[in-house]
């Protein structure tokens, strides 16, 4: 079927329902309303109320509350209404979902997914638009994915809600309803911690994830026309596990790699990738890695956000200040 | 010692009755307190002395709420606004318990109480400048406002420490945290007014319950009967008020301030209705009746309040069609400001973080200019971008 993003994961949501019966949708205003993006719609009126429901304004208790149903054998699908608002759930994930299974050695586990929209450039008010994804991958146990095509989203949340441990679906919002592409109908899944090659290329590595990854390929696009270069953009989809081969083989190849979020850039997952490049390939490296990122700021409100988000012309420019830069070993 | 005689405090008496050692939820929702009932009548004897002056400001403020509401949905339809949130049919909550604060007041806002923050002397343009997500709309300390906690349940700790602070200054002000219904289902909500209860903070816990937050009706918020009541368990007081009765909430507000400025932490709730949508975002017939909304639209407060002043006989003193004139005026200045208001350059995003430029801000913010001089057509891309 042709379909949006958000689309996709009804579809995702509805196919594991109807799949499990142990699979509980909850959140706010997910049930009569379909949520605000209607993720959701029509769920409640499929499965019932007891199967999908909205839920207090807390998302202390979504989050927590998931862990204790996951312990039951249950299938928590909780959504967190914008990730901007995940911060209050931090600790139930730090503390309790991400370490059930190591501190029970093995006893209990939380296998839960909690769904969250993402990121900036919908207009939306304030705290409406972050992406803290570095600060969840951060945290030992917890697995974090970020697909960015409508067929990924469907994959990563199917095997979200089947894995046995807890993971974070971050939705990029600005790509709800950007684009339709085709999904496999009925069952599909992408594997956790793989990341997908969307156009192979000799000359540079780039690298992204989620919402910047249309954008990075419009860049990429332009840039091969404009200079005669070939670029390979690596789209990760899963940031933690992170899937380190691909990045490796591919700028073991290239020479040169540029990554591009739309999270500040001190501590961002940016960070962790350049790390990672320096012990699996530093030597064959020609020029310093690029970044191209937010600011260390706050994410503005909308009269500037768009002025923080990366793109395409700033994203091009990073990738030609790597293509031109020299010291490499 | 003596003391200890009778027992810790905490501990109680005893009794052989498992009945008497229940606390229950109350059977019934508790009353509100009204003064004006829903066609305007009321009782002389009960009407606060409040001057006729007074009474026709009351009526303007709520009038510019109407209009500010109005004009800015439409706005927002024209793609002039960013999302709003109308606060159409709580006009007598917001304006009733602003008007009842001293001057020295800090309001807390949590962003559907535009009229409040009017009161507290924020310019009207400023109030679309936020809607249109421009920082600077923030720089109302000089109004003793703090800027609107779009975060749920954020502001209420941090309004607790700020009026335990106006405590331990001795200050005789307060501070007013406006909030909704969903609010105290929030951790934030629940710790910071217990932690207020505890430091004697003089924190007004304002509460227009409007019914719903977003599509969960109040009954799915919480099971308990009120917001008022949940004081109790923090061992503070609770009011329960008509909410489209603007004197009955000026009234509470100005008896439980005092309280407040005593040290006591106190919950006013204002039981309303929110007639528009939640923002404009929001399709509300996913969620409700248009019975329900017709039901609320016959009992809205800004004609409840007209009927009053009718039966006072300060309407011959008024002539509605120019205060609303007036207010739409008001308006069109506040848009025509808005609109010249200067858009600074990128540098404001990095400008205030922290009192010190550090030098890694510098530098992405010196890469950024030179990019965007390098890039102009940069400027294009975001001009056209499809805004979601
Ligand atoms: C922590 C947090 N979670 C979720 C939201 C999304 N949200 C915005 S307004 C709202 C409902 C608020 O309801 P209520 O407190 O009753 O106030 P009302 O909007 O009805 O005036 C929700 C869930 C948010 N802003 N903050």
């Amino acid at each position: 079927m042709n379909a949006t993003l958000v689309e996709a994961v009804n579809d995702a949501l509805r196919v594991a329902m109807a799949d499990d019966d142990h699979v509980v949708v909850y959140g706010e205003d997910v049930a009569q309303q379909g949520g605000v993006f209607r993720a959701t719609e029509g769920l409640k009126d499929e499965y019932g109320g007891e199967r999908v429901l909205d839920t207090p304004i807390t998302e202390i208790a979504i989050a927590g509350s998931a862990v204790g149903l996951a312990m039951r054998g249950y299938r928590p699908v909780a959504e967190i209404q914008f990730s901007g608002f995940i911060p209050p759930a931090f600790n139930q994930l730090v503390s309790m979902a991400s370490r059930i299974r190591w501190r029970t050695r093995g006893e209990l586990t939380a296998p839960m997914v909690i769904r969250a929209p993402y990121g900036g450039g919908v207009r939306a008010l304030e705290h409406h638009s972050e992406s803290l994804e570095a600060a969840y991958a951060h945290i030992p146990g917890l697995q974090v994915v970020v697909p960015s095509t409508p067929a990924d989203t469907k994959g990563l949340l199917l095997s979200a809600i089947r894995d046995p441990d807890p993971v974070l679906v971050l939705e990029p919002k600005r790509l709800y309803r950007s684009f339709r592409d085709e999904v496999p109908e009925g069952e599909h899944t992408v594997p956790i911690g793989e990341a997908a090659v969307r156009t192979e290329g000799e000359d540079i590595t780039v690298i992204s994830w989620g919402a910047t990854m249309p954008d990075t390929l419009a860049a990429a696009e332009t840039l091969e026309e404009e200079r005669d270069v070939s670029i390979e953009v690596i789209d990760l989809r899963s940031i933690s596990p992170l899937d380190r081969e691909t990045v490796l083989e591919s700028v073991r190849k290239t020479g040169r790699a540029a990554i591009v979020h739309e999270a500040a850039k001190t501590g961002g997952f940016a960070a962790e990738l350049v790390a990672t490049i320096n012990e699996g390939a530093l030597m064959h490296l020609e020029a310093p890695v690029g970044r191209i990122t937010g600011f260390d700021v706050p994410m503005p409100m909308l009269a500037m956000e768009d002025f923080y988000l990366p793109n395409p012309p700033r994203i091009e420019e990073g990738i030609k200040d790597v293509l031109d830069g020299e010291g490499g070993v | 010692m003596s003391q200890l005689d009778e027992g810790p405090a905490y501990l109680g008496a005893a009794s052989e009755s498992l009945a008497e050692c229940t606390i229950s939820e109350p059977e019934r929702t508790p009353p509100r307190y009204q003064i004006v009932d829903a066609d305007g009548s009321y009782d002389e004897s009960q009407v606060p002395a409040i001057g006729d002056e007074e009474l026709i400001d009351l009526y303007r403020w709520m009038v510019l709420q109407q209009v500010v509401d109005d004009r800015m949905v439409k706005l927002q339809r024209r793609g002039e606004m960013g999302t709003y949130a109308s606060v159409r049919g709580q006009e007598a909550s917001v304006v009733g318990c602003a008007f009842a604060l001293e001057d020295d007041d800090w309001l807390f806002p949590y962003g559907r109480e535009g009229a409040a923050e009017l009161i507290q002397g924020m310019p009207l343009r400023d109030l679309l400048l936020y809607w249109r997500g421009v920082e600077d709309a923030n720089k109302q300390a000089a109004n003793n406002t703090f800027p609107p906690a779009i975060a749920i349940g954020t502001h209420i700790p941090v309004g607790v420490g700020f009026a335990w602070g106006m405590r331990l200054d001795d200050d005789d002000a307060i501070a007013a945290l406006y909030h909704g219904d969903g609010h105290p289902s929030t951790g934030e909500y629940q710790a910071g007014v217990n932690f207020g209860s505890v430091v004697d903070a003089p924190a007004l816990l304002f509460c227009p319950n409007n019914g719903y937050s977003i599509s969960a009706s109040f009954e799915q918020q919480t099971r308990a009967k009120s917001v008022a009541q949940k004081g109790i368990a923090w061992g503070i007081d609770g009011i329960r008020v008509d909410g489209n009765d603007v004197l009955a909430v000026y009234d509470a507000v100005k008896t439980a301030r005092e309280h407040v400025a005593d040290g006591n932490p106190t919950i006013v709730e204002a039981v309303t209705y929110r007639l528009d949508a939640h923002t404009t975002n929001d399709d509300p017939s996913r969620y409700r009746d248009q019975a329900e909304v017709d039901w609320w639209e016959d009992r809205e407060p800004v004609g409840r309040f007209e009927s009053f002043l009718q039966q006072r006989g300060v309407w011959d003193d008024i002539d509605p069609a120019a205060i609303r004139e007036e207010a739409n005026e008001q308006f069109d200045e506040a848009k025509a400001a808005a609109d010249a208001f200067e858009k600074r350059d990128v540098s404001e995003m990095f400008e205030y973080l922290y009192d010190d430029l550090p030098p890694e801000l510098e530098r992405q913010l010196k890469d950024f200019e030179s990019f965007l001089e390098a890039r102009p057509d940069a400027y294009d891309y975001i001009e056209h971008r499809p805004k979601g």
